[in-house]
């Protein structure tokens, strides 16, 4: 006789069930997301809700499970970036800024190493030549004393600089170790800000993640565009304040040593020679937010912090009627000239800024600014009216697919496939249960995947039932003939899924965005259709066997 | 006896290797077939793999494919490339393109000012239309994803065969893998002469082809080996014959209720991903053919050792001396 363990059948209703219930949000998808807002909202506001989020909140029991399938781009619409990060230019600035060490330090042991000058090289690297050949091996010690231990976990006990000679010249860069470890840094630092960039701008569900060694993967739903997204995460936001040398309308001026030739922001042909090594830089800022100079025109009021605040009250102190420059990526915003020493700290960035300017400005300061620049290499946007197309034919096509499978296996086992085709619903309940719970995404490569899976899920019943037909042959009794037929099925059904969940498995950790939302949804669709064929369907057919006890059956 | 949709007689007793030279034999020709078409015609790479810009319009206005070309030239872009999309899904006034363009630089991205040209003549030509998506991938990504897909493509067959050869034999694992590099290779080859857009989701496509056929051929494979411990003197031939017999009304069922459900995809899920939903389906249908057509055909030509005698006094190691079916 046909008879399961009870455990295992309570077992069994009770997944099914739970894959109904906790499906079930998804049906009634805006609802459950507006009471899932309203209730985040609300939280946030400890606990104080306004009439509209009461209502929303009102949308969808809260004794119900409210977690939702998440939407893909393709689906919802959005910006989608690949950022990949100049990791090197980190090396670059480090290396310059070592330059007054080395030369402190050579100039120590001048009288050995005779007279020190700085050699032109490719950025990252230190070029330095002596007048005194015999001196070598006195001014590598000297700037090998410079160096000091990587900190990092693979790095312990090396040095960070990398210090040869070639003839005359001590070369000077950042050894292995220590570029790994800044790379991380770099990287590290980047997403930080990115992440609070995106924040400020106040979206839902951002995606910021790193991707291989130096790239950032940036996903934001429901913004308009990629162009939009690159003018808030693109730009480094590197703010300084320097020495202004001389003004100039000749581009091709030549600035001089260690200065730089900047051109205005907002004067045309105007152009800045400042020195190359600023008074105070962003990162000694405080606070930066949007405000109004005098005149009511759009500015930005800062604050340092404290050892900003004293650097920049001593060079205001020492420079009254000169101009200084206020640098934003390379471009001279403003070069006002000081009026009085400005003590406190705190201060205005004039410009000529749109009112938005001067928004985004503050919240590029307040974020900081990117350690490395960026290089875009894939830009995707995708509109919120071709997602809404997508998943409606997406839900069509699932439908349709459904029901002419549900029809044909009707058709072609009687009862038995009615049985399967319960079996079909309940996977399908499964399916969006587990990436509801799981927080998987869903892409329209994903529900091709599940549809694909409608197809497929039918499969393990069917090679049941054939079984099942072939043993009813040889003349088997009838619960005989069921029980070896679920028996014999096993292998083939096991064996042949298991060769889909490789090709899952190899989707999911190669393919990237859609790809993997459907190597996700291919992979659920497998566990769940070999669950419901093989358990599902088994014990459907145990209890109507056990209820009408039939002498015959016909599969 | 209630009736019952019948796709197979229930008891047949077809020779497939009857004709295998037309069977077998045309499908390597087949396979030759798509690696010509792949090498001469080469396959028609969307952006993913070969960098550039996508746009897709959408308006209400009937597109003139030959005004939109017209509003191209004079425009600071590479190569355009124009095409209409027609869906069935579509409503009355939708008219879609998709819009291809390629920098003028050779190997760089198309940058915001090209297109930003791009969009405005567009808007000068038709004030109602309106981008629904735009795409951008740099040279550097569309290399790495064909190296990707390279990969991907060889891991999973490495990973296929090495599961088969531990379930099976050796030789099931060759005929098997080798069954899915035909399914997979002609299905290339018709994307290849018909020039259908070939991008990253083709590739996923591709990849559950290898899933799907091998998901046939297992079946396959799977009541050989049960009938070669049953029938341990029939004739390897037979025995094959017979065991496909066998599945043959389950294999024809399975790819009945998949090419269903995979070709409502193909006619009703929109064409952003019909060529996505198309390489699935001829997928199934050559999956289908190569499970009872080829795989088996190859099993045959390597040989399968059936013996019993143990070897150098070590008890025989393969599969089928010590089953326990």
């Amino acid at each position: 006789m046909l008879y399961s363990p009870l455990w295992k059948r309570l077992l069994i209703l009770a997944l099914c069930a739970w894959g109904i219930v906790a499906s079930l949000p998804n049906l009634f998808y805006t609802e459950v997301e507006a009471h899932n807002d309203a209730a985040i909202a609300i939280a946030a506001n400890a606990g104080v809700a306004t009439t509209e989020q009461t209502a929303d909140l009102a949308k969808w029991p809260s004794f119900m499970p409210s977690a939702l399938v998440n939407l893909g781009l393709d689906l919802r619409g959005g910006a989608h970036l690949l950022a990949e990060v100049q990791v090197a230019d980190v090396y670059a600035q480090r290396i310059d800024s070592l330059w007054p060490d080395v030369r402190d330090a050579l100039r120590d042991a001048r009288d050995q190493v005779g007279a020190v000058r700085r050699m032109p090289s490719v950025p990252g690297v230190l070029r330095v030549s002596i007048g005194n050949a015999d001196g070598m091996a006195t001014a590598v010690a000297a700037v090998q004393a410079l160096a000091t231990p990587v900190v990092s976990l693979t790095g312990v006990g090396q040095k960070d600089l990398e210090v040869t000679t070639e003839g005359q010249e001590i070369v000077v860069q950042l050894s292995e170790p220590e570029r790994v470890a800044t790379d991380t840094r770099t990287m590290q630092q980047s997403l930080e800000i990115i992440r609070r960039r995106v924040d400020a701008v106040g979206t839902r569900e951002p995606t910021i993640q790193r991707e291989g060694t130096d790239r950032i993967l940036i996903q934001v739903p429901g913004l308009g565009s990629a162009a939009e997204l690159k003018a808030i995460i693109g730009t480094t936001a590197k703010l300084t304040f320097n020495t202004v040398v001389g003004r100039t309308t000749n581009p091709a001026a030549d600035p001089g040593p260690r200065n730089s030739l900047l051109a205005s922001s907002d004067e045309k042909d105007v152009y800045y020679i400042v020195a190359d090594e600023p008074v105070v830089s962003g990162e000694e800022l405080t606070d930066a937010q949007p405000s109004f100079d005098q005149n009511s025109r759009p500015a930005v009021s800062f604050k340092f912090n404290v050892s900003g605040a004293r650097k920049f009250g001593e060079y205001t102190s020492a420079n009254i009627g000169q101009p200084f420059a206020i640098v934003l990526d390379d471009k001279v915003i403003s070069a006002p000239t000081i009026q009085s020493a400005i003590q406190g700290g705190s201060g205005i960035i004039t410009g000529n800024f749109t009112l938005e300017e001067s928004t985004n400005l503050a919240v590029l300061l307040r974020a900081g600014a990117l350690p490395a620049k960026m290089n875009f290499l894939e830009e995707r946007t995708i509109g919120p009216e071709l997602g809404q197309d997508s998943i409606d034919a997406g839900k069509t096509a699932a439908i349709i697919g459904m029901v002419a499978v549900s029809l044909f296996m009707l058709a072609s086992y009687g009862l038995f496939g009615l049985f399967a085709n319960i079996a079909l619903v309940i996977n399908m309940a499964l399916i969006f249960a587990v990436l509801s719970s799981i927080g998987g995404t869903l892409t329209l490569p994903g529900i091709a995947g599940i549809v694909l899976t409608i197809g497929m899920a039918v499969d393990a019943n069917v090679l049941v039932y054939e079984r099942i037909r072939e043993e009813l042959r040889i003349h088997k009794t009838t619960a005989r003939a069921i029980e070896i037929g679920y028996e014999r099925a096993m292998s083939a059904i096991i064996d042949a899924n298991i060769t889909t969940l490789i090709t899952a498995a190899v989707l999911f950790f190669l393919g990237a965005g859609p790809v993997r939302g459907f190597a996700v949804a291919l992979g659920i669709g497998i566990v769940t259709s070999v669950f419901t064929a093989l358990l599902v369907t088994r014990l459907i057919i145990e209890v109507w066997f056990n209820w009408r006890k039939p002498s015959e059956i016909v599969v | 006896m209630a009736w019952r949709l019948r796709l197979a007689p229930e008891k047949t007793s077809i020779d497939f290797f009857r004709h295998q030279w037309i069977t077998f034999g045309g499908s390597m020709l087949l396979m030759l077939a798509a690696f010509l078409f792949w090498g001469t015609e080469g396959l028609n790479y969307g952006i993913d793999f070969k960098g550039g810009t996508t746009l897709r319009t959408d308006s209400t206005q009937p597109i003139d494919v030959g005004a939109y070309r017209q509003a191209m030239e004079g425009q600071p872009v590479g190569d355009v490339v124009i095409t209409e999309v027609f869906d069935p899904s579509f409503r009355a006034d939708q008219h879609v393109a998709m819009i291809r363009l390629s920098s003028v630089e050779a190997d760089q991205a198309v940058s915001e000012n090209e297109l930003s040209a791009v969009k405005a003549a567009l808007l000068k030509l038709d004030p109602a239309i309106k981008f629904v998506s735009e795409e951008t991938v740099g040279p550097k990504v569309s290399g790495e994803l064909v190296y990707t897909s390279i990969l991907a493509m060889a891991v999973t067959s490495i990973g296929i065969m090495l599961y088969i050869w531990m379930r099976f034999e050796w030789q099931f694992a060759l005929g098997g893998v080798l069954a899915l590099l035909h399914d997979v290779f002609i299905t290339v080859g018709i994307f290849a002469f018909f020039q259908i857009k070939f991008d990253l989701t083709i590739v996923a496509a591709l990849l559950t082809i290898l899933g799907y056929s091998i998901n046939d051929t297992v079946v396959v494979f799977d009541r050989l080996r049960e009938n070669l411990v049953k029938y341990k003197t029939m004739p390897l031939r037979d025995v094959m014959n017979l065991s496909v017999n066998e599945t043959l009304s389950r294999t024809l069922m399975t790819s009945i209720t998949t090419l269903i459900a995979v070709g409502s995809m193909m006619v009703f899920g929109g064409d952003v991903i019909r060529g996505f939903s198309f390489a699935i389906f001829m997928g199934v249908l050559l999956g289908t053919y190569s499970s009872v057509y080829v795989a088996k055909n190859i099993v045959l030509m390597i040989g399968l050792d059936r013996s019993e005698k143990p070897k150098n006094g070590k008890p025989s190691d393969h599969e089928f001396a010590n089953i326990d079916a």
